[in-house]
């Protein structure tokens, strides 16, 4: 058997099978589209379910704090009789330190209970040190796939600390250079291991996050005796706001507004060996969140579960200043030193709250842990080390790679807009050479959101934009 | 004489059996990698690094092999012994000082 990159490539499915312990060939039909509900529903574990087996883990219950100076600090910039209420739901209290314990452990609980002796799961994220942890608990061996280092061998600190992380939980990490062979690498060792593919994007992980959204809106109205106006997620690979639009609706919060959140890394190549160390944010950036929005079954499962323009109602941007500025601000005004990448929602909510009335509420659906590497003056310096220049000013002029700009006042704090539209544009340019059939398109009007009629109107711009 | 006080010499600086040790290897060529690449990342081989217990005691460039901790065995440079991290808080940056009191003086009176 040749372990080529095509070869593999093209075991690529008979692999997943086996590591899943899950045939996603039930759920497809003919055409473009799956079976997502029936993908949802099938994978056996209600709401209930979930939240028992993370109980069992010491995953979630996390507190949600009303931020009250932070907030206060955003409504000095709003008009009269604006400026919402921010909460944080902190989910750096999780073991392993973030939300992502929750997608841990499903997948953990699904190995065990499927009789595997490991999980394999690819990431160079906070989901390393999430499944690195629960694997140590439950006495299943572990490995960690990340990219880590650039072709000099220098590492992104945030990811060498996820690296320390899971080996203080005693998993295996394997570091790799820069690039998307990452999943060929990831598919030898799980043909090797036979180990369980803990994956981010399975049924198991998303539903992991439903809770998430259920605790937000449940605990929201218990306290205030109103749901959520708005719940913001740091957007990746969608997982995050899948899952917590999915728990939301789970707990009958149905007009409480799912908002994106990613930090704006435009200009930078994801696959760039030389980009690689120039971003200070290794994940909740639009290198992600983009390409995982409008294609989510580019991941590593056949049918992502994490489908995040099904229930996107706006997508924004924030620069990595930005980000930073508000990392200090909550440490300074509130008392929670929490790491950077998980402050992208709390970046974004500072901005929004301002176009918001008063007595309106935010939550901010997530914190992370913070240390060494994973922390603002580490990124900071090691971006001012490769030259990236530091200043304050209009954070919105921030050229990613090349400089970080601060803003010189929260008054400068502002997101940007990035139209669904344009985002279902790129989505549907995967299908505009096809014939569509009726079924077709009530499938993309649920994958995007929208109607028929709105995916027949896309479909034609792309088209008379093709001629 | 001389051949075997340099022979003693190299066997004591081997790095032992069973000591941590890190390696490297290189998984992909540079003309086997994935199509698509931007040219920076085409250019390079795609490598790997990984920790684990030296399973015959070598010196540091020799190609050995390991036990990793989920007790897979892997081969590759043995590059470090004795492997630590050296991450950190970085070092010190004005503009981080200035942005707190940006946040601090806009804070002073506020309103709750």
């Amino acid at each position: 058997m040749s372990n080529s990159y095509k070869d593999v490539m093209n075991r690529k499915s008979s692999i997943m099978k086996e590591a899943l312990g899950l045939d996603y060939d039930q759920f497809e039909v003919d055409g473009v589209g799956f079976n997502y509900e029936k993908m949802m529903k099938e994978s056996g574990y209600t709401l209930s379910d979930v939240r028992k087996i993370q109980i069992d883990q010491n995953v979630g219950q996390t507190p949600l704090i009303e931020l009250k100076r932070l907030s206060a600090y955003a409504r000095k910039f709003a008009p009269e009789g604006f400026g919402a209420r921010i909460f944080l739901k902190d989910e750096a209290s999780n073991i392993s330190g973030s939300f992502k314990a929750r997608r841990a452990a499903m997948s953990i609980h699904q190995a065990k209970k499927l009789g595997y002796k490991g999980v394999v799961a690819a990431t160079s994220g906070n989901y390393g040190a999430a499944v690195a942890a629960l694997a140590a608990k439950a006495g299943l061996k572990c490995i960690i796939v990340q990219e880590c280092y650039d072709s000099d061998g220098i590492g992104q600190p945030e990811i060498i600390e996820k690296a320390r992380a899971c080996e203080a939980y005693g998993a295996e990490v394997i570091q790799l250079s820069v690039g998307p062979e990452l999943f060929y690498e990831f598919l030898m060792i799980l043909e090797e291991t036979k180990y369980f593919n803990a994956s981010l994007y399975s049924p198991y992980g998303i539903m992991g996050i439903e809770t998430l959204g259920y605790e937000v809106a449940t605990e929201i109205n218990k306290r205030e005796g109103q749901f959520p106006d708005m719940v913001i997620c740091t957007n990746a690979g969608g997982g995050n706001l899948t899952g917590t639009a999915r728990g939301l609706m789970k707990a009958k919060a149905f007009e409480t507004k799912v908002i994106a959140a990613s930090v704006d890394l435009s200009g930078l190549h994801m696959a760039s060996d030389n980009h690689f160390n120039q971003k200070s944010f290794t994940t909740g950036h639009t290198g992600f969140g983009i390409p995982f929005s409008t294609y989510p079954d580019r991941s590593d499962v056949p049918r992502s579960a994490a489908r995040p323009l099904r229930y996107m109602d706006q997508y924004v941007l924030v620069n990595q200043g930005s980000v930073f500025f508000i990392t200090e601000a909550l440490a300074l005004l509130e008392g929670f030193e929490r790491g950077p990448a998980g402050n992208i929602s709390l970046a974004a909510a500072f901005s929004l709250a301002q176009t918001m009335r008063s007595n309106q509420i935010i939550v901010v659906q997530e914190s992370e842990y913070t240390g060494a590497g994973k922390h603002m003056k580490a990124q900071v310096s090691f971006a001012s080390d490769r030259g990236v220049k530091i200043s304050l000013g209009n954070p919105l002029l921030e050229k990613p790679g090349k400089n970080i700009i601060f803003p010189s006042s929260g008054a400068l704090l502002k997101h940007k807009e990035l139209p669904l539209n344009q985002l279902r544009t790129s989505y549907l340019k995967h299908f505009s050479n096809r014939e569509l059939s009726k079924q077709d398109m009530s499938y993309l009007a649920s994958e995007l959101k929208t109607t028929t009629e709105h995916i027949s109107i896309l479909l034609e711009e792309i088209n008379e934009s093709q001629k | 004489m001389c051949y075997l006080f340099f022979y003693e010499k190299g066997v004591d600086s081997m790095i032992k059996k069973d000591k941590i040790v890190q390696i490297y290897k290189i998984i992909l060529q540079s003309n086997e990698r994935a199509e698509n690449l931007p040219n920076d990342t085409k250019e390079v081989p795609f490598e790997m690094r990984v920790k684990g217990k030296l399973l015959k005691a070598a010196n540091l460039g020799d190609r050995v092999e390991i036990l990793t901790s989920s007790k897979r065995k892997e081969t590759g440079i043995l590059i470090a012994e004795k492997p630590f991290y050296s991450h950190s808080f970085g070092h010190y940056i004005d503009a981080l000082e200035e942005i707190k009191d940006v946040i601090l003086n806009e804070t002073e009176e506020l309103e709750i």
